[in-house]
């Protein structure tokens, strides 16, 4: 069996070892677990490395490990149209801070990814020029998708704006 | 008295050719717009008839999915997939059941494989016809849009007889189809199949070289490869931009390696290659369902669903006279399936582009996380950029062969 993907994972611990914390391929998925400081570091290099070409970012979401510390995961998931590749990366962020750097600058597909995050999970993303809520609405409390946010709670009434 | 008139009417020519400044106006259109199929908000500020800037506003069918999959078992968030694009509900379907199966590392029977293949493709086709039909629809032309439903009418004919669902079939189970295809199938499908093939014939002869629809599509909406793939943008859109990229044949899944098709490209990434890559997807997709008959038949009846205890459910005769058997039905009726703890992300070809899902098991019944990476959502935000400067009335087309579906971009 090819390993698949695990190339892309070696050029990364090579070039930049000190920002990945950890690395696995269960189930052939290639994952790196990261320094959430360094993201935009490890995206570039994905991004422009000759030997890993991930052209795009397919995917963006976050999880919410609310009995973890730190406690949200932002998962980014990273497609190679050059090298037929894939490959995950992990970054977790502290609730205290629920920030992290916006790619939006090297990757434009996160532009609507990062403010569905933000809508759902309450992640900020720093530099991120227009991050307002992506499928709610602007009245909204609270961030759905976080753990402690229970299925069955109402949410306000909003009358007319004008 | 000559000159005086021919100044006068200098004047008034120079009026008439002046580039009249307006003040640019602010229009909303939507969310529930006559010329869009689908419930999205367009803010446009106008500067003419131009779009000088586009603000797209979607979630107005949010309706908690992924919240929803994650109080629930997880049999329980099949039918919350068929919900996502109700075109080709099956689908999305195989998307998430297939990676449930990666996380149980589970084989499924290969009759299984080859009817998921036949349903996929027959969702694929309804829902190109949707797209190119609903198009038409909102570019004025009302029979190829009645040409589309009546294909996709006989579709639909097929996915009851397959599934006894017409639209939201809930059809695929972790490990398995809900029941093998009835012996009547396969030459009810090759009667349909030609049937839809006149009807595309139909559609072909007075769309495709129809001068309106020409006019409408040929140069608008304009998208690039680089800009796609900056964009992260799959499916027939990024095709017609001229990338190959089709995961059935990148990543094959199922029993695609062993089939004959070919993906078709466009050149320029306008609306008209997207209409000519979605036809030619269709008449592939026939192709591949005719392989799939004939395998099914060759293959002869046999098992549909996964031996697998952790996932399959008893026979009803033996439940109802063994106790380990009785026991082992309520267990998977009021728990469902334990997926081991760990994390998979994987995305099948739909008919919109790539459909992914990442799921994450904390080891329990009840999925931890269910993304849903939505084609939908992602082929639409890099709409604003592809209209800059368009016509008002260039919208429409684009909107259309972006083929937002609401259901799964708001979710």
């Amino acid at each position: 069996m090819e390993d698949y993907g695990s190339q892309a994972l070696r050029r990364l611990l090579e070039a930049l070892s000190d920002a990945v914390l950890e690395t696995h391929a269960k189930l052939g998925d290639a994952t790196a677990q990261i320094d959430a400081s360094r993201i935009v570091d490890v995206a570039r290099l994905l991004r422009d490395d000759p030997d890993l070409q991930f052209e795009m970012l397919t995917d963006l979401t976050c999880v919410d490990y609310i009995e973890q510390e730190p406690r949200f995961e932002v998962v980014y998931h990273f497609y190679s149209v050059a090298r037929n590749r894939r490959v995950r990366i992990k970054a977790r962020v502290a609730a205290d801070v629920c920030q992290i750097d916006s790619l939006i600058d090297l990757y434009p597909s996160a532009d609507w990814m990062e403010r569905e995050v933000w809508d759902m999970y309450g992640v900020r993303f720093e530099g991120h020029p227009d991050l307002r809520r992506l499928l709610l609405y602007e009245e909204f409390e609270g961030h759905p998708l976080r753990k402690d946010y229970p299925k069955e709670r109402r949410q306000p009434l909003v009358g007319p704006r004008n | 008295m000559a000159e005086n008139a021919d100044r006068a009417h200098e004047a008034l020519a120079e009026d008439f050719e002046r580039d009249l400044h307006t003040e640019r106006q602010i229009l909303n259109m939507g969310p529930s717009h006559p010329a869009t199929h689908g419930t999205v908000k367009f803010l446009i500020e106008l500067d003419g008839e131009n779009i000088a800037d586009l603000d797209i506003q979607v979630g107005y069918l949010h309706r908690g999915f992924e919240k929803e999959c994650e109080s629930g078992t997880w049999y329980q968030a099949i039918p919350y997939t068929d919900r996502l694009n109700y075109n080709s509900a099956i689908l999305a379907n195989i998307g998430f059941c297939m990676a449930v199966e990666k996380m149980l590392e589970l084989e499924t029977p290969i009759r299984c494989q080859w009817q998921r293949v036949l349903a996929s493709e027959l969702s694929r086709i309804g829902d190109h016809l949707t797209r190119c039909g609903a198009a038409c629809l909102e570019l004025q032309a009302m029979t190829p849009f009645l040409y589309g439903i009546e294909a996709r009418e006989l579709i639909w004919d097929l996915q009851e007889v397959l599934c006894g669902a017409r639209v939201t079939s809930n059809y695929v189970r972790i490990g398995g189809v809900k029941h093998s295809m009835p012996d009547t199938f396969p030459a009810q499908c090759r009667d349909h199949i030609a049937k839809i093939r006149e009807l595309l014939k139909d559609f072909d002869g007075i769309v495709t070289g129809n001068r309106i629809f020409v006019d409408r599509l040929k140069g608008t909406g304009v998208i690039s490869r680089e800009e796609c793939l900056r964009y992260a943008v799959t499916g027939p859109i990024l095709r017609s931009a001229g990338e190959p990229l089709d995961i059935r044949k990148q990543e094959p899944y199922l029993t695609y390696d062993e089939i004959d098709f070919d993906i078709p490209i466009g050149e320029v990434g306008d609306n008209y290659d997207r209409y000519l890559v979605c036809v030619e997807e269709m008449h592939q997709s026939l192709r591949i369902v005719e392989q799939c008959l004939e395998k099914l038949q060759e293959l002869g009846p046999g098992p549909v669903d996964t031996m697998d205890p952790r996932v399959r459910w008893p026979a009803k005769g033996r439940v109802f006279n063994q106790m380990e058997e009785m026991i082992q039905q309520f267990k998977s009726v009021t728990e469902g399936p334990r997926v081991p703890i760990g994390e998979v992300y994987f995305a099948i070809e739909s008919a919109n582009g790539e459909l992914g899902f990442y799921l994450v098991s904390d080891g329990s019944a009840v999925p931890y996380k269910v993304r849903c990476r939505p084609p939908s959502l992602i082929n639409l935000a890099p709409m604003p950029g592809m209209l800059r400067g368009a016509l008002l009335a260039d919208l429409i087309p684009t909107f259309d062969f972006i083929n937002m579906v609401g259901g799964e971009c708001d979710r």
